[in-house]
């Protein structure tokens, strides 16, 4: 089925150690949300990744489609062993997400990538790993 | 006096409700709203599209400009012609949901717009119209 799509109908999915990093820079329909949701599951065992990274920052609106496939990632994350931490939430996103109701409970966020990648090491025990490369 | 501008954008797939919502945006940008404002209303936008795709099985979007005095607003006015809503009160729950959503649909869009109405009844299709003031 995937063969079949025109190019920019997936969202690419990083490999980097054990994470997978997805920055979301296109509008998501509700097919793309769904195909991202399923290649991130497949992808976590396939890969056997124990940390996801999923950068919002480009999103100029997370609706409640959005908000409940990033609840779904988080959940099947969690059952295949992996943390997932969704990053860089634009201010005027999360006031919109609180009064349209969704709380996005389960899902654990971070103001920014860095962050975030120090929360899922942090979650992992795997303090100080991957830092070398930076410095 | 000039006829107020607006515009009509049919719904029949997932890619009209993004064309909705990047519609939404710039008419809610071109009034002058705030970014806040903005993204409650197209998120507002994004919720009732996909209601008119997925439960009315597609129909239209139209978007007006409004001016009470010196206020400015857009009122999106959303109508299908599908099975139509038996018990308004209910499907405004949060929570109720025919499908398998989260049932935010219309009690969120609701709550990020200024004036809400929804007039449906079985067989006679639904028609949903906020507006969000300045």
């Amino acid at each position: 089925m995937l063969d079949g799509k025109p190019p920019g109908e997936r969202i690419p999915i990083l490999k980097m150690g054990e994470f997978l990093l997805v920055t979301i820079q296109v509008e998501m329909h509700d097919r793309l949300v769904m195909t991202l949701q399923d290649e991130l599951t497949y992808q976590i065992v396939q890969h056997r990744a124990r940390g996801v990274l999923i950068d919002i920052s480009a999103l100029e609106i997370v609706d409640s489609f959005i908000g409940r496939a990033l609840g779904n990632i988080a959940s099947m994350a969690r059952i295949l062993d992996a943390e997932t931490v969704v990053v860089g939430m634009r201010p005027a996103v999360a006031i919109t997400l609180v009064e349209l109701g969704l709380s996005l409970e389960g899902v654990r966020t971070a103001l920014n990538a860095e962050k975030g990648m120090a929360l899922i090491r942090r979650r992992l025990g795997r303090t100080g790993e991957l830092d070398g490369a930076g410095s | 006096m000039a006829p107020a501008p607006e515009e009509t954008i049919g719904i029949h797939s997932d890619e009209d409700v993004v064309r909705v919502r990047q519609a939404t945006r710039q008419w809610a940008v071109a009034l002058g709203f705030s970014l806040v404002d903005q993204t409650k209303i197209v998120t507002a936008a994004s919720e009732l599209a996909r209601n008119t795709l997925i439960h009315g099985g597609g129909g239209t979007t139209r978007l007006e400009e409004l001016t009470d005095g010196g206020r400015r607003g857009l009122r999106l006015t959303f109508e299908d012609k599908g099975p139509g809503i038996a018990d308004v009160s209910q499907a405004l729950r949060d929570g109720y949901t025919s499908g398998s959503g989260l049932g935010l649909g219309l009690g969120g869009a609701r709550r990020l717009s200024s004036t809400f109405d929804i007039t449906s009844a079985p067989g006679q299709g639904t028609r949903v119209c906020i507006t969000r003031w300045k």
